[in-house]
Formats: C-alpha cells, sequence, structure tokens
C-alpha cells in the first residue's frame, strides 16, 4: 500500500476521539457538544475504515455507513431538543440545564 | 514518487483534520465551530479515499458536509450567536479534569492498540480495484448485512418521528409561553 502504514489512520482516529471527548466535557453550549460528539463519531469511523482496509474486509466500511445513519439521527435529535430547550426561553448551557423537569 | 505524493496528501488532510478538530472546540462561536468541522469532515473524506473507501468518501461529503452541517448552520443561525468562551475566567476544576479524561482516552486507545496490533499493522491485506467500490458496498448491504440495512432505515424513521414530535410540541408550548410573556410585558407599566 503506498503511503503511511494504518497505524498513522489509527493515531489520527485516537487523537479525534481525544479531541472530541474534551469538546463533550469541557464546553458549556449544547451545539459545540453535538459537534464535539461528532467529531468522536467520526474518529471511531475513521478507525473502522483503517481496520477495514488492513483486512482486506469491505464489512467495516459497511459498519462506518451504519454509524453515519446514526449520527445523523442523533444531530435530529439533538437538534430538535436544542429547538425546543430555546422556545422555552431557557439558557443553552448544560451546566444549567441540570434537572429533568419540564 | 507516487509513495511521496500519497505520502504528502496525508500529512496535509490529517494535519487539516486535526487542526479543524481543535478549532471546532475552541471557537466561541457556534457558527465558527459549524464551519470548522465542515474542513474536518471533508479532510477526513480525503482519509477515506486514501484507504480506497470511495463510497464512504462520497457519504461523507454528500451526507455529512452537505445534509447534516446544513441543518446545523440553519438551526444555529436561527437560534443566535450565543458565544460561550471557553477559556473564560482562567481554567477551572472542571476544565483541569477534562483536559486528563481526553488524555487519558487518547493514551488508553494507543496503548491497547499497540498492544493488541502493534506488530501486524505494517502488513495489511492485498485488495482488489473493487474494493469499496459502490457496488461491492451495495452487494454486502444486500446479503450479509441485510439486517444492519432494515435496522437502520428504521432508526432513521423514529429519529425523523421524534424530530416531528419535538417541534411539534415545542411550538405548541412555546407560543403559549411567548404569549404569556408577551402580556407581562404588556402589563408591566
Amino acid at each position: 500500500m503506498l503511503g503511511p502504514d494504518i497505524a498513522w489512520y489509527l493515531a489520527v482516529a485516537a487523537f479525534l476521539f481525544a479531541t472530541g471527548t474534551l469538546g463533550v466535557l469541557m464546553r458549556r453550549s449544547p451545539l459545540i457538544v453535538l459537534l464535539s460528539l461528532e467529531i468522536m463519531l467520526n474518529g471511531a469511523n475513521l478507525a473502522l475504515i483503517a481496520f477495514a482496509r488492513h483486512q482486506g474486509d469491505a464489512s467495516g466500511q459497511i459498519f462506518a455507513l451504519a454509524v453515519m445513519a446514526v449520527a445523523a439521527s442523533e444531530v435530529v435529535v439533538g437538534l430538535g431538543l436544542i429547538v425546543a430547550i430555546a422556545r422555552k426561553r431557557l439558557d443553552l448551557d448544560v451546566d444549567k440545564l441540570s434537572f429533568l423537569r419540564g | 514518487m507516487g509513495n511521496v505524493l500519497v505520502w504528502a496528501v496525508w500529512v496535509l488532510a490529517a494535519f487539516s483534520c486535526l487542526a479543524s478538530g481543535v478549532a471546532v472546540i475552541s471557537f466561541s462561536n457556534p457558527f465558527y465551530s459549524a464551519l470548522a468541522l465542515i474542513g474536518n469532515l471533508a479532510s477526513l473524506a480525503v482519509l477515506y479515499l486514501l484507504l480506497s473507501a470511495q463510497f464512504v468518501a462520497a457519504g461523507q461529503v454528500l451526507v455529512y458536509a452537505g445534509a447534516v452541517m446544513v441543518m446545523f448552520l440553519f438551526v444555529t443561525a436561527y437560534l443566535g450567536g450565543q458565544a460561550d468562551a471557553p477559556w473564560a475566567g482562567g481554567p477551572t476544576w472542571q476544565q483541569f479534569g477534562a483536559v486528563l479524561a481526553a488524555g487519558a482516552i487518547l493514551v488508553e486507545v494507543i496503548v491497547v492498540i499497540g498492544l493488541k496490533a502493534g506488530g501486524r499493522l505494517s502488513h495489511e491485506a492485498k485488495i482488489g480495484d473493487e474494493f469499496g467500490s459502490p457496488q461491492q458496498i451495495g452487494h454486502l448491504f444486500l446479503t450479509d448485512h441485510l439486517l444492519a440495512f432494515e435496522i437502520t432505515s428504521v432508526v432513521l424513521l423514529v429519529a425523523a418521528v421524534g424530530a416531528v414530535i419535538l417541534g411539534a410540541h415545542s411550538r405548541r408550548a412555546g407560543t403559549t409561553a411567548g404569549v404569556i410573556h408577551e402580556r407581562e410585558v404588556r402589563a408591566r407599566p
């Protein structure tokens, strides 16, 4: 295979996952928490596709496509929740949204 | 010569991928973060192409950078710029813990991959030209992974129904709350 080994791709995937984790834990705006979740999912996707290339088995790419569908659903529901929160004139701050009462 | 070119493309894509990932979590304005995520997704599509996953790369650009991010930017613009500065007021114990946890996850992932697969990662399998092509993906989806395919469609349907229910409910509750709020404002002298 031309170019770098699979290990380099996996290192990038691990860094992406850690970046997303940092964003989820540190940021307070739920919009940016959703974006960081997307970064985590994409790190996992990159690892899946790198291992698919390593094994020569395209089933890993099927997994990645399923993850993409799940990520799209998650964004739809998450954005719906965020819009619902904003319509109730609550602050968009995950530290303040610490109770489940409507 | 071809090897050098692939390395150059890889370094460019990986660097822009990591840099835009860091940019996503450090911009204070969610709009800029969403724009940086589009760059992240595009450079990831380049990495997928290098791993001969053509169909996934195309799907990444169409579904993620196209549909999902347009919806995200639309909602962000609708909600207005509610910026929160990530590093305002100096580091707190919460941010310290977050950095510690993220670093721990990074080290953990790298150590586990290195221990379980370290020696074997440099010998990848031989693949044919059709690897990752739409034909192969479609064939796999409709033969070996038919259940995953069907469950994916159910998941998407449930998400669509959930979004409609959330939107309809919040519209009703939101307008009544808005009317009450306006009355209160008007009643004030």
